[in-house]
């Protein structure tokens, strides 16, 4: 039996591993001339003749189109519809790239420390994520549709050039399919010693296809934003790694990637809630708040070093096109930060929020919580100065009273390096929140507490000017291009806290005494609400930002290359985006409820007494 | 159900709060539409026509306002006749340009040919600069513009006007288009393309961020009217800020159409 079940396991994973492999047969070598004939599916644009025997050369021009070019349906908006499907597809793509990375993580640490709660709960999560996974592959198909449907040429345009990708695509989703599926359904089967061990490995693997998915499609999009491998005339020649490996790639894969988790936690974190407000009686009102916590911690472990890959992808974003930079920070987008200042400012004070409620379950947190409320003073001032706009758009009357565009006291919040400041703060703050959590129910026994605790004190004190000196000296004594030039610094300081503070600590509590054991469950209701607020505003966040990362576009599917010629090609206003933004999240909402609801029903047993036929 | 629906209802509420937000909280700016490509009549026009075309695709087609601007992204341009001829003696200068007009030329489409020291990509100690080539992606000048932008910078920039204007292409090549065609015919069409309405209550838009202009020719002649669109900052109506209005709009508008808009305010009564 155990032989057979090797055997299985083993053909399976040599079969996941084989597509893996296979991957590098379909795409093509570094430059045209070397590459073979067209493969599996036909190339979609022109291509050059060429004589028997010889080597094809690609060759795919730019279509120049009109507005007839673009079908419609009546009473159906193309953009719209594609819009909102696009984001779906991306909503529940993050999610399900996202779970099982902490998934993989929660279950090592099962195995390291042999407490079967972790593994309960990694099984419980990769179980709201099977129905996700569905909905992903369904919207994805449909986005597939509208593309064709609606963007007939555009769509014939990208797979003419991706056409290698977009199969190994295909195919790396079978193989997804096939690990998630033994991963999900084999978790009970491959329990104890070496079966966990293959367990896990599946788990890695099942990493490894979702990530080069999505590093997969992240080439297609990050293309029509900085297109390569195109010559002068924008040609394609047929270099399809080079299309793929464009300036935006990797930015954006990093980007996503820790975004990914971020969400993913908030969103198991609203499971957790959901569940936790639905519990029957106190051990599952225990687990659930474990849950949640543990969802919470990864949401707020993946947000900490998320505003430093936002900085990286924008600096690139410059880096590539200075036009492309100043449309998305100083032209008609510059208002959407101010949006996104209100959305992540919700985000870090609900994050914030729950985690002082959390010290409720410890008897210990007394001696933190009269901090607590200085911790609340320093994010309400750090987001009210993110939020603050640096130019009003003002009535004639408003401007002489206020005597000019800017404000002559809040004026001096609106520049980059009061916003970066005031950011740094948010995110070093935080971490004082999740230190004195994490302190809250623990006595340090080393010799040397005192000095640790002077020492991180020191270190806080230092990092906080060394941040504020930074932003006043290049926000308002420098000249204008040198006013981003703090944030590298800055952000670098705020890591050095972060990593500092973190190995103090870990040596300081090693061996650390217990106050008395943790209260799981003895969390108000109010406290599940914000695990549904981080959920929404991140949800709702990412539509956003995912509309001003399409938007700078402006008028092409393809930057300064393929331009759009579609009645839609304007960039859509601010309030319309929201709109669809929000439609978008409240589907989405809907869905993720729906998928909570099924994962409840799943583990339902109802015995129909009298509906069966008695068995002799 | 009960928790079902006060979940809902905080969701809704929370998206409705964005939305609002989003809509209502901040200013709703239109993005402007994409430009326009028109035929370029370049066998009728005047060299001063001409160099004012090279102005307006200077500040619009172009997009060279974005960074040669005040806000010391990239060098400003308004001496390049006497900064000219000593970078072409610089020795960081690699390019083949001998004259100012084939300078100017050389810097709008091999801009690292040489780069004003402090303007690099930065980590190339200014040997690249991070300027595109404006004959290529989305800003793609043609020729003849690429030839009225040089005519205008010499002229604003204290140089000789050297450029000739270029012959009409032969019918069929297409290569000879800008945004601009032959003169608005009202002045309603020249304060519609304008906008002068975002920020004046004239010709039924209701702007409020300067002077009411719906009866300026009661208190005003044309010789004030003119000047006010030429050199908007040179008298400012009481209570009102200067540095508010586009100075360029003398570049931007035709003959013509400047006439035509200063008889019709003057008429405003």
């Amino acid at each position: 039996m155990l032989i057979r079940n090797i055997k299985i396991i083993s053909g399976a994973f040599l079969l996941a591993v084989f597509a893996m492999f296979m991957l590098p047969a379909f795409m093509p070598a570094a430059s045209a001339s070397e590459a073979a004939a067209p493969a599996a599916a036909a190339p979609a644009a022109a291509a050059t003749e060429t004589a028997p025997g010889a080597k094809a050369e690609v060759s795919i021009p730019v279509p120049k189109l009109t507005a007839a070019d673009y079908p419609t349906i009546k009473g159906v908006n193309p953009r719209a519809t594609v819009w909102l499907v696009a984001q779906l597809h991306l909503w529940f793509g993050a999610f399900v790239v996202a779970v099982p990375m902490f998934v993989f993580i929660i279950e090592s640490i099962g195995m390291a420390t042999r407490d079967e709660r972790y593994d309960n709960m990694a099984y419980e999560f990769i179980k709201v994520s099977i129905t996700a996974y569905s909905l992903t592959a369904i919207l994805g198909g449909l986005l597939a549709f509208g593309l064709i449907l609606f963007y007939p040429d555009l769509f014939k345009y990208l797979s003419a050039i991706f056409k290698e990708s977009m199969f190994a695509y295909a195919l790396l989703f079978f193989a997804e399919s096939a690990v998630l599926y033994i991963y999900y359904y084999g978790w009970h089967w491959l329990q104890g010693g070496n079966r966990k061990w293959v367990h896990l490995t599946f788990g890695l693997l099942l990493n490894a296809v979702g990530v080069l998915l999505m590093l997969l499609a992240n080439a297609w999009t990050t293309f029509m934003m900085s297109p390569a491998g195109l010559d002068p005339a924008g040609v394609f020649h047929g270099d399809t790694w080079a299309a793929i490996h464009n300036f935006l790639w990797n930015p954006i894969n990093i980007h996503r990637v820790v975004a990914n988790v971020a969400y993913g936690g908030s969103i198991v974190g609203a499971y957790a809630a959901f569940k936790f407000l639905s519990a029957k009686n106190k051990e599952e009102r225990a687990h659930y708040d474990w849950v949640g916590y543990n969802a919470n911690f990864i949401a707020i472990a993946a947000l900490l070093p998320l505003p430093f890959a936002g900085y990286y992808l924008t600096a690139e974003l410059y880096a590539y096109s200075q036009q492309m930079g100043i449309t998305l920070m100083g032209g008609v987008f510059a208002w959407i930060f101010i949006i996104q200042a209100v959305l992540i400012g919700a985000l870090f004070l609900s994050a914030n929020y729950y985690l002082w409620c959390g010290m409720g379950r410890s008897e210990g947190a007394h001696r933190y919580n009269p901090r607590i409320k200085y911790i609340a003073v320093v994010l309400v001032a750090a987001f009210l100065v993110w939020f603050t706009p640096h130019t009003l758009v003002l009535t004639n009357s408003e401007l002489k009273s206020l005597g000019g565009p800017y404000h002559q006291i809040l004026g001096v919040f609106g520049i980059m390096p009061a916003k970066n400041t005031a950011v740094n703060f948010l995110l070093t703050f935080t971490f004082m929140s999740f230190l004195f959590y994490r302190r809250a129910n623990k006595v340090a026994t080393v010799s040397w507490a005192a000095a640790g605790n002077a020492a991180q004190i020191a270190l806080f004190t230092a990092g906080l000017i060394n941040i504020v000196v930074l932003g006043v000296y290049y926000g308002y004594f420098t000249n204008t291009v040198y006013k981003v030039a703090a944030s590298v610094p800055q952000v670098l300081t705020t890591l050095t806290i972060i990593i500092i503070s973190v190995i103090i600590d870990s040596f300081m509590y090693k061996g650390a005494k217990d106050v008395a054991p943790l209260h799981w469950g003895r969390m108000s209701n109010r406290s599940q609400y914000a695990l549904f607020l981080l959920a929404v505003s991140f949800t709702w966040l990412m539509g956003l930002m995912g509309y001003v990362r399409s938007g700078i576009r402006q008028h092409w599917h393809v930057s300064n290359i393929f331009r759009d010629a579609s009645p839609d090609a304007y960039t859509p206003a601010l309030g319309y985006a929201a709109s669809i933004v929000s439609i978008g999240t409240i589907i989405f909402m809907a869905m993720v409820i729906f998928v909570f609801w099924l994962s409840t029903i799943s583990g339902k047993h109802v015995v129909a007494k009298g509906y069966w036929k008695e068995q002799a | 159900m009960i928790n079902f629906l006060k979940v809902s209802v905080f969701s809704l509420l929370m998206v409705g709060g964005f939305w609002g937000f989003a809509n209502f909280g901040i200013p709703q700016i239109k993005p402007a539409p994409p430009p326009v490509e028109e035929k370029l009549d370049l066998g009728a026009m005047t060299m001063d026509q001409f160099i004012a075309l090279g102005g307006k695709i200077f500040n619009g087609k172009g997009t060279c306002t974005l960074c040669h601007n005040k806000m010391g992204r990239a060098p400003m341009l308004d001496v390049i006749g006497k900064n000219a001829p000593e970078r072409l003696k610089d020795g960081r200068y690699k390019g083949k340009a001998k004259t100012i007009e084939e300078y100017i030329h050389e810097s709008m489409t091999k801009p690292s040919a040489y780069v004003v020291a402090g303007f690099g990509k930065s980590g190339t100690n200014d040997t690249e600069s991070p300027m595109p080539d404006v004959t290529g992606g989305g800003i793609g000048l043609n020729p003849a513009e690429v030839a009225a932008v040089i005519a205008y910078l010499q002229d604003s920039g204290g140089a000789e006007v050297t450029v000739t204007i270029p012959a009409m292409p032969a019918a069929g090549e297409g290569t000879a288009t800008a945004e601009e065609a032959a003169p608005l015919k009202t002045a309603a069409e020249v304060i519609a393309k304008y906008g002068c309405g975002a920020c004046h209550k004239v010709a039924d838009q209701t702007g409020e961020i300067g002077p009411n202009l719906t009866k300026i020719g009661a208190t005003r002649n044309k010789d004030y009217i003119r000047q006010a669109i030429l050199d908007p900052d040179a008298v400012i109506a009481k209570g009102f800020t200067g540095g508010m209005m586009p100075p360029t709009l003398g570049e931007q508008l035709k003959a013509k159409e400047l006439e035509m808009l200063v008889n019709y305010l003057a008429g405003l009564k």
